[in-house]
């Protein structure tokens, strides 16, 4: 379960931005999820509710956003979803796959007060 | 109502001390091996095979991360190689930070090597750079066909693959082409080597590879 180690991280960049922009109370989060990150949403929001004692996170929606997996063929350039972990070119059966999507780990936005 | 576009990568600290570890390997020279598996599956045993035929031939030292215990460490220093143990106290896997620490307390003159065997788990030790320049992850056939499929980003990270418990192939359902076959898919780059831990056969290969990967990092230092 790293979801715990990964909220502490979104939750010190969020305590560190709310400081530098007087922001007391956070409202909304939008965190962006790349399905390959293995990182469960559910998990994600539970971890989250460790930290809803905080003054700053009290009212605190927090809103994921996944991203499916994508890879573009070094060979013919075709881009397209990655579908059951199959990093193999639909197009043209390349093995050479470059990942573009699905790594995704981000704190898009936040909103507050 | 305020609305703050921040971008920010969650896992961005960890890099910055990933990126200040990996800058300090290289000043030594030190080529880094990041260790990875389920537990079960013979990480420790595939280590102390590894310690004993590199003996005499590189300077070699040892990270035991674990999550309460020092038992693995105990192991490893009884092949009287240096070893430092990092308790992670219930997290799932090594981090940068964690790393720091550690280097302090070794004497890094004259070190070839560095392994770093990090927590049992498919899961999260994927997603933490350590700084190292490799990844093993080591899979046992008893472990079960399915695993490189229901874990692929380990699989994505590493460099290599070690199919470890070779030898108890005949007592499982393991069907070890459509394994690679399935390895591949997810990353066609990898060097997949055959062993037993257990009856410390099929070590040759993947000795091989190490001493040259530790070649080329001594060169570009």
């Amino acid at each position: 379960m790293h979801e715990l180690s990964l909220m502490e991280n979104v939750v010190a960049t969020l305590r560190a931005s709310a400081a530098e922009n007087r922001i007391k109370k956070i409202t909304r989060i939008q965190l962006v999820v790349g399905k390959l990150t293995m990182a469960v949403p559910e998990a994600l929001q539970f971890a989250f509710e460790v930290f809803k004692e905080e003054d700053l996170f009290k009212s605190a929606v927090l809103e994921i956003k996944e991203e499916p997996v994508r890879g573009e063929c070094k060979e013919c350039q075709h881009a397209f979803e990655i579908k059951d972990y199959e990093f193999l070119c639909p197009s043209c059966s390349s093995p050479q796959v470059k990942l573009v999507g699905g790594r995704e780990l981000y704190i898009d936005f936040y909103e507050g007060d | 109502m305020v609305k703050v576009r921040l971008a920010a990568p969650v896992l961005q600290q960890n890099e910055e001390v990933a990126r200040e570890n990996r800058t300090f390997f290289q000043k030594h020279g030190i080529f880094v091996l990041n260790l990875m598996s389920s537990p079960g599956s013979g990480k420790t045993s595939t280590l102390e095979r590894t310690i004993e035929h590199l003996a005499g031939s590189l300077k070699l030292g040892v990270i035991e991360g674990d999550i309460y215990t020092t038992r693995d460490a105990e192991r490893i220093e009884a092949y009287g190689v240096p070893v430092v143990q990092i308790n992670t106290a219930g997290a799932c896997h090594l981090d940068a930070r964690m790393i720091r620490p550690a280097l302090e307390d070794f004497d890094f003159g004259g070190l070839d090597l560095l392994i770093i065997e990090n927590v049992g788990n498919l899961v999260c030790p994927a997603e933490f750079d350590l700084g190292e320049d490799a990844r093993a992850v080591v899979l046992s056939v008893a472990e079960g066909n399915d695993k490189p499929l229901k874990y692929p980003l380990i699989f994505r990270q590493a460099q290599v693959v070690l199919i470890n418990k070779i030898d108890l192939l005949p007592y499982t359902d393991c069907d070890l082409s459509l394994l690679e076959k399935d390895i591949r898919a997810i990353n066609p780059d990898l060097e997949i080597f055959r062993i037993s831990a257990r009856e410390n056969t099929g070590f040759s290969p993947w000795l091989s590879w190490l001493k040259e990967q530790v070649k080329i990092k001594k060169q570009k230092a």
